[in-house]
């Protein structure tokens, strides 16, 4: 079946992953090798139906796994293409040993990730222990509030990765089913001007080109392998400005500026709530409420994790009493979420440092409500006036 | 040093047929050593060794590329029965 996209006046209701089809359609990737996995699916559905429908030039390559999805892409993007796909949660980890090898031989593949928790116990909905455990993958992630912002990161995330200064392979995440099914109306961008945006991909080197042979993906032994490890490691540090540019130059040209991450009323705010994705909307209405009952609170939503921006996130946060970070995601560490344990040790540079504490929500979908965020903020102004913190880690929305 | 900071990104082998340039030859310890007399060039030696290792010119096999050659005897395993030409001795020291 055709799929067709209604605009009127340049917008569009989609969901989150018709507007992740919809967006691969208009970069027309040269190859695609997917699985498809709920909360996912819908991506590789509707794209597969622009490619039967003759919409984009794009090898489609049906694949028996997510370890051979990756390892297809991995390929592809060797032999010069550019590659793309989609995928959550199980699919995430059954591509793990090949995420590193997307990284390790600098291939810029794009692969979005609707979050979604890992098992066990089995659980479709989201949250975002899946791309949390591939955060050392070498990956650049970038998490998306909305279905628009999901769309908008996509074309980034191709400038991004194909950056000559970057050359990594980038992950965009949006939240299962809370952003990838719910339908919002956004403003698309003209297949011309994603054209134009995007550019032409042109690879220095390609395992077709038989008159200039390479090799991927040989040995390397205590000679020469920490040398790579560096290399990729200074690329991904490089990966940040390179992050903040493209956002702006985005900006400019279709009116929706990105940065590294949004401040939500921070500026002047005693206590402030560090979040991803969709749940930073949430805490949103939250401090709307709470700015109209006279208390200073605000929200720092990171947008880019890996790199992970500790100046910036420091910066942001140097004049808050009182700061709370929400993992929809739990390290298992016994120290609380990843994103805490991040936030907290970028704090450490500073001289005069807020109080940190962790809690862990909305886990396998639980939802997260205006409440939950307003209780936090009534927990954090407590700590901003007497100074003690009660729980420095936690389990909350239970 | 200086060599290293030019490393190609993400480990790409820039050209064609390096391996021959990575020598392997010290991994062995038994060596294969050849009878002229005994052999009757039917180059099956050239066909089944795994590495390459067998030097043959104008169709005549005339010794081993010992750079490369790991000592693993299937050349001299494969050598036909009624000609067995080659022989594996200890490496020395």
């Amino acid at each position: 079946m055709a799929t067709t996209i209604k605009t009127t006046k340049g917008q569009a209701g989609l969901t989150g992953n018709s507007a992740i089809a919809y967006a691969m359609k208009q970069i027309n990737p040269d190859v695609c090798a997917a699985y498809p996995i709920t909360p996912s699916t819908g991506v590789v559905e509707e794209f597969s139906s622009y490619v039967a429908d003759g919409d984009v030039d794009t090898e489609f390559i049906t694949v028996e796994s997510e370890h051979s999805a990756m390892s297809a892409c991995i390929g592809a993007s060797a032999a010069g293409a550019r590659v793309m796909t989609a995928t959550s949660s199980q699919g995430l980890a059954l591509m793990w040993e090949m995420l590193y090898i997307a990284s390790g031989m600098r291939l810029p593949i794009v692969l979005t990730d609707v979050n979604r928790a890992l098992s066990a116990p089995i659980n479709i909905h989201c949250d975002h222990s899946d791309s949390m455990g591939a955060r050392d993958s070498g990956w650049i992630q970038l998490y998306s509030e909305t279905v628009q912002e999901a769309y908008d990161n996509l074309f980034q995330a191709v400038r991004i990765a194909e950056n000559e200064n970057v050359l990594l392979p980038v992950m965009v995440c949006l939240d299962g089913f809370i952003t990838s099914h719910a339908i919002e109306n956004i403003s698309l961008i003209d297949d011309a001007d994603v054209k134009e945006f995007i550019g032409e991909y042109k690879p220095e080197h390609s395992l077709l080109d038989t008159d200039n042979p390479v090799t991927y993906g040989a040995m390397t032994l205590p000679d020469t392998y920490i040398e790579f490890k560096h290399q990729q490691s200074e690329a991904i540090v490089r990966a940040k400005d390179v992050v903040s540019k493209i956002g702006m130059e985005f900006g400019k040209k279709f009116g929706r500026e990105y940065g590294l991450m949004e401040k939500y009323r921070l500026d002047d705010a005693e206590a402030a709530i560090v979040i991803f994705s969709s749940a930073a909307g949430t805490t949103k209405v939250a401090v709307d409420e709470l700015r109209k009952a006279g208390k200073k609170v605000g929200i720092l939503r990171p947008r880019l994790f890996r790199p992970f921006p500790f100046k910036e996130i420091a910066d942001a946060l140097k004049n808050v009493k009182a700061v709370a970070v929400l993992d929809r995601a739990d390290s298992m560490n016994g120290f609380g979420g990843p994103l805490f344990n991040e936030v907290r040790s970028a704090l450490y540079e500073l001289e005069k440092r807020p109080k940190v504490v962790g809690r862990i929500f909305g886990l396998g979908g639980r939802d997260y409500k205006v409440k939950d965020a307003a209780g936090v903020f009534e927990e954090l102004l407590k700590v901003a006036e007497t100074g003690k913190v009660e729980a420095l880690t936690k389990y909350i929305t239970m | 040093m200086q060599e290293k900071k030019n490393l190609p990104i993400g480990g790409v082998i820039t050209k064609g047929g390096t391996a021959h340039e990575y020598v392997t030859g010290g991994w062995r310890k038994l060596r294969p050593v050849l009878d002229k007399g005994k052999c009757t060039n039917c180059l099956i030696c050239w066909v089944m060794c795994p590495d390459s290792a067998v030097i043959v010119e104008d169709g005549k096999m005339i010794g081993f590329d010992m750079e490369h050659c790991k000592g693993c005897g299937i050349c001299a395993e494969e050598c036909p029965d009624k000609v067995k030409a080659i022989k594996m001795e200890e490496e020395a020291g």
